[in-house]
């Protein structure tokens, strides 16, 4: 999340002084992203600069400096919460090409490779999973953001499991394995526009 | 009570029919620990389940329970031990459909010959606990998905059950209502139960102190115990 559009949205609640918009953004991102402080000085600047907020008082201090979101500011809150992020798959995912080249070398199993991977993403969701173990210490941006990595996480083992069952079948079915040179990646899918 | 799975292996079929349903397979689980077995369909999970569960007999193999030899007993120890100390949660919940909820949960209680009262009493203590107990007189055809679940836990855990044993237990439920069970699963561990959970499922099996991975009836991998939670925030970001 951008600290432009995450300081819009703190003042899209009420008008607020610099200090305690700092003090905000850090408790709301609930400690999981660490914050650069200037950087929300320098953001207030910009803001101020290109008419997305208005700035209360003479003092120098941004610390001191009430802030307000303008209408303009308000509408670019609005059109970034409904601009799709860019999930187009990267040209160059380092998980599918070590599984493809595992494939493709003599002497490697491929399914021991995928193993490897599985293992270490069930690990990496174990540790998330335990982040909400406790019920009582949970706090709605925290499980969201838990929730979010580990759904992410469960979709790549989703693919390793589909990949080991399909070269498991390909065997079966006396298919070719992956040769190198890999096929090339597909061009990068621009935005729906 | 632990459970001890000493080189089982189990075949199904014989000559050209035969098949290797699990082999040499060697698994603890210590009471109070939850241990998850992830594998593909047809990789041996229920196999496992219904042979820690002492459903079916290991081809070779020997199965411990609280350090016992499940071999060496005879047709009634067997089936005491399964009433009184082993519970099971299945997919579909195999809740009785003319009983209602609240006999679904005594009923392993009365069969094993305590009273009709005791057994209501250590019922609704459970249902109570899994927050079913207000659905007590409702028939499983009454209660939600959600509900039907947690009745066939509080079932499976009833009375001074030691293990629980569960095959894919979130079933066709929503992911809070999966998140809901394995919470359940995990308190009844921390109560003192040692419990297996088979699933194909990564997220479910998250919830497990530990992970083994099933393949081809092998175990061919397992994951250590996580380290502290602290230590994924402190990398979180940096990507």
């Amino acid at each position: 999340m951008s600290v432009r559009h995450a300081l819009l949205a703190l003042l899209s609640e009420g008008p607020k002084y610099g200090l305690q918009l700092r003090q905000e953004f850090e408790t709301r991102t609930g400690d999981v992203w660490p914050l650069n402080v200037g950087q929300v000085y320098t953001t207030l600047q910009r803001l101020e600069r290109d008419g997305l907020v208005d700035a209360e008082g003479q003092e120098e201090d941004s610390q001191q400096k009430g802030y307000r979101i303008t209408e303009q500011g308000e509408e670019e809150l609005s059109a970034w919460l409904r601009t799709p992020p860019d999930l187009s798959s990267p040209p160059r995912d380092e998980l599918v090409i070590k599984v493809l080249v595992a494939a493709t070398l003599p002497g490697v199993n491929v399914h021991d490779v995928i193993q490897v991977h599985r293992r270490y993403l069930v690990e990496l969701m174990q540790q998330w999973t335990h982040l909400k173990e406790d019920e009582s210490q949970l706090d709605l941006g925290f499980v969201l953001v838990v929730d979010a990595e580990l759904f992410r996480l469960d979709s790549v083992i989703r693919w390793l499991d589909a990949a080991d069952g399909r070269f498991k079948r390909a065997a079966v079915d006396g298919q070719p394995m992956p040769r190198l040179p890999l096929p090339k990646p597909r061009r990068r899918m621009g935005a729906i526009t | 009570m632990n459970l001890e799975l000493q080189n089982v292996s189990k075949l199904y079929g014989e000559g050209s029919n035969e098949v290797q349903a699990l082999s040499q397979v060697s698994l603890r689980v210590d009471t109070g620990s939850l241990v998850a077995v992830m594998g593909p369909s047809g990789s041996g999970k229920s196999t496992l389940l219904t042979i820690a569960g002492t459903l079916e007999e290991p081809t070779s193999g020997e199965v411990l329970l609280g350090g016992r030899a499940v071999s060496g007993l005879s047709h009634n120890d067997k089936a005491r031990l399964r009433r009184r100390s082993i519970g099971y949660v299945f997919q579909d919940f195999n809740l009785l459909p003319g009983l209602t909820a609240l006999e679904n949960v005594s009923l392993p209680l009365e069969l094993d010959g305590v009273s009709a009262g005791r057994a209501r009493v250590a019922a609704v203590q459970a249902m109570e606990q899994l927050g079913v107990a207000d659905r007590e007189r409702h028939f499983p055809d009454q209660l939600s998905g959600g509900e039907r679940q947690r009745v066939a836990i509080a079932r499976a855990v009833v009375g001074e059950r030691s293990l629980l044993l569960a095959d894919e237990p979130s079933g066709a439920l929503d992911s809070s209502n999966a998140e809901a069970v394995m919470r359940l699963v995990l308190a009844a561990c921390r109560r003192g139960v040692a419990a297996v959970v088979v699933t194909h499922d990564a997220q479910l099996a998250s919830w497990a102190d530990r992970v083994v991975f099933l393949r081809d009836g092998r175990i061919v991998d397992q994951t250590t115990p996580p380290p502290s939670p602290e230590s994924i925030l402190s990398t979180t970001g940096q990507s």
